[in-house]
């Protein structure tokens, strides 16, 4: 799988969505499936699928699918 | 006008901080008064005609009781994503709290910024004093399941301390402990729980110094320890004996209307106002501002809500002001203490309901 599958199917488990769903331009808080509860079911499973530990200001900051993709190549992560 | 996160949370002195939170609250008022007929007649009433106060004991307030009688919304109904209730008994009415995205997001990164400085950045395992299953509801929380989820941002490996019934879920506890023995960990649960669901119980149990490099964080109110004259001072040694002389403790003031910007106890056992907000003690019966010293009602100040008329609320707790940018632990702001809720208003705590 490419980093960017694995990203994809990463979100789609944490937030019970569909993977076409999960594009760059899918935000935080504007479907119910991610909501802040989600959020860190979501940060859980990123750090374990990509083996990263992100800290508070990440995990604030990734507000969207193209954010965490940022924020996870900080971590050497490349998509 | 400088943006938050450019300034410290506890670094600005009297003069600075008044500047820059005389403005954003000035701001905030005009918002609501152009955004909620219900608060803009509340102002009328009261002859305040703009957002103009020329000191922070001038910026109008809103009566706590008021958020359970009126539905105090500046945002459409279509952006609520979320509705926050008080705890409260069932026979009680309930306060609601309507966030929109903005109010919701700037209350998280409000709140990790204000309690990173006591944890780091760094996110620490966490347990929490509670049962799993508050937060289970996505159009709604309830005051626990909101403080649960605003800190569970500060850190990783949740784990949930007790069962529904609030039993101590041993295996879980014990699992953490063995894992984290040598690690800082954050544990966060309201006063009343962590004394009686926890603490007691692992005292009990014969367990003790199995997280010494822990930081609690506690919230919710002490009516019911007071009930069984347990003083904060005592909490604190009790905590120690249990978890390990070295655990750092800090209660914080908060309430659902004002979710984000907290007062945190320090070293000294203050309770500490950040940049973003800040308190007022105003006598019970006049409603003019108190000195430092004098017992009164506690206005709360915050930056943050745009989606509720509630940057300026007067509370129901007593308290009293204790000081200015002089505290011993070196915090600039204002420092003061809560001593409970106003007689003959009904009883409300978080922790106190389950």
């Amino acid at each position: 799988m490419t980093n960017n599958e694995r990203l994809v199917t990463a979100f789609a488990s944490s937030l019970n969505i569909d993977a076409s769903q999960v594009v760059d331009e899918l935000e935080y808080n504007t479907i119910p499936q991610w909501d802040s509860v989600a959020h860190m079911v979501l940060v859980a499973a990123l750090e374990k699928e990509f083996d990263v530990m992100l800290d508070m200001d990440d995990i604030i900051e990734m507000s969207s699918v193209k954010i965490a993709k940022e924020i996870l190549a900080k971590h050497d992560v490349a998509f | 006008m400088s943006d938050w996160k450019s300034i410290e949370v506890f670094g600005l002195a009297k003069a600075e901080k008044q500047a820059w939170l005389l403005g954003q609250l000035n701001r905030l008022t005009r918002h609501h008064q152009a955004h909620c007929q219900p608060y803009a007649n509340l102002l009328a009433g009261q002859g305040q005609q703009e957002g103009a106060a020329e000191s922070l004991n001038a910026v109008p307030y809103v009566a706590a009781r008021l958020f359970k009688m009126l539905r105090l919304s500046s945002t459409l109904p279509d952006n609520v994503f979320k509705t926050l209730t008080s705890s409260g008994t069932t026979s009680q009415v309930k306060s609601q709290i309507f966030l929109d995205r903005d109010t919701a997001a700037l209350q998280s990164k409000v709140l990790v910024s204000l309690l990173s400085s006591f944890t780091g950045k760094a996110r620490r395992p966490m347990l929490i004093v509670d049962h799993d299953g508050l937060t289970g509801d996505k159009a709604g929380f309830s005051a626990r399941g909101a403080g649960v989820q605003g800190l569970s941002f500060l850190g990783r490996d949740h784990t949930y301390a007790l069962n529904s019934d609030m039993t101590p879920n041993w295996p879980v506890i014990d699992d953490f402990m063995a894992k984290y023995a040598n690690e800082p960990v954050l544990i966060f649960g309201f006063t009343f729980m962590v004394w009686q669901h926890f603490i007691q119980p692992l005292i009990a149990s014969g367990r003790s110094n199995q997280l010494p490099q822990a930081l609690l964080f506690h919230s919710g109110g002490w009516k019911k320890l007071q009930d069984q004259a347990v003083s904060n001072d005592t909490f604190k040694t009790t905590v120690r004996q249990a978890l390990g002389e070295q655990v750092a403790i800090h209660n914080f003031y908060g309430m659902v209307e004002q979710i984000g910007s907290v007062f945190v106890e320090c070293e000294q056992g203050h309770l500490h106002a950040p940049t973003y907000a800040d308190v007022l003690i105003r006598d019970q019966e006049t409603l003019a501002e108190q000195c430092e010293g004098e017992i009164g009602l506690i206005q709360v100040l915050s930056f943050i809500p745009t989606s509720y008329p509630g940057h300026s609320i007067l509370t129901e707790d007593l308290g009293r002001l204790l000081g200015e940018d002089n505290c011993l632990c070196g915090r600039k702001g204002r420092y003061f203490e809560v001593l409970g809720r106003l007689p003959k208003t009904e009883v409300r705590g978080c922790s106190d309901v389950f």
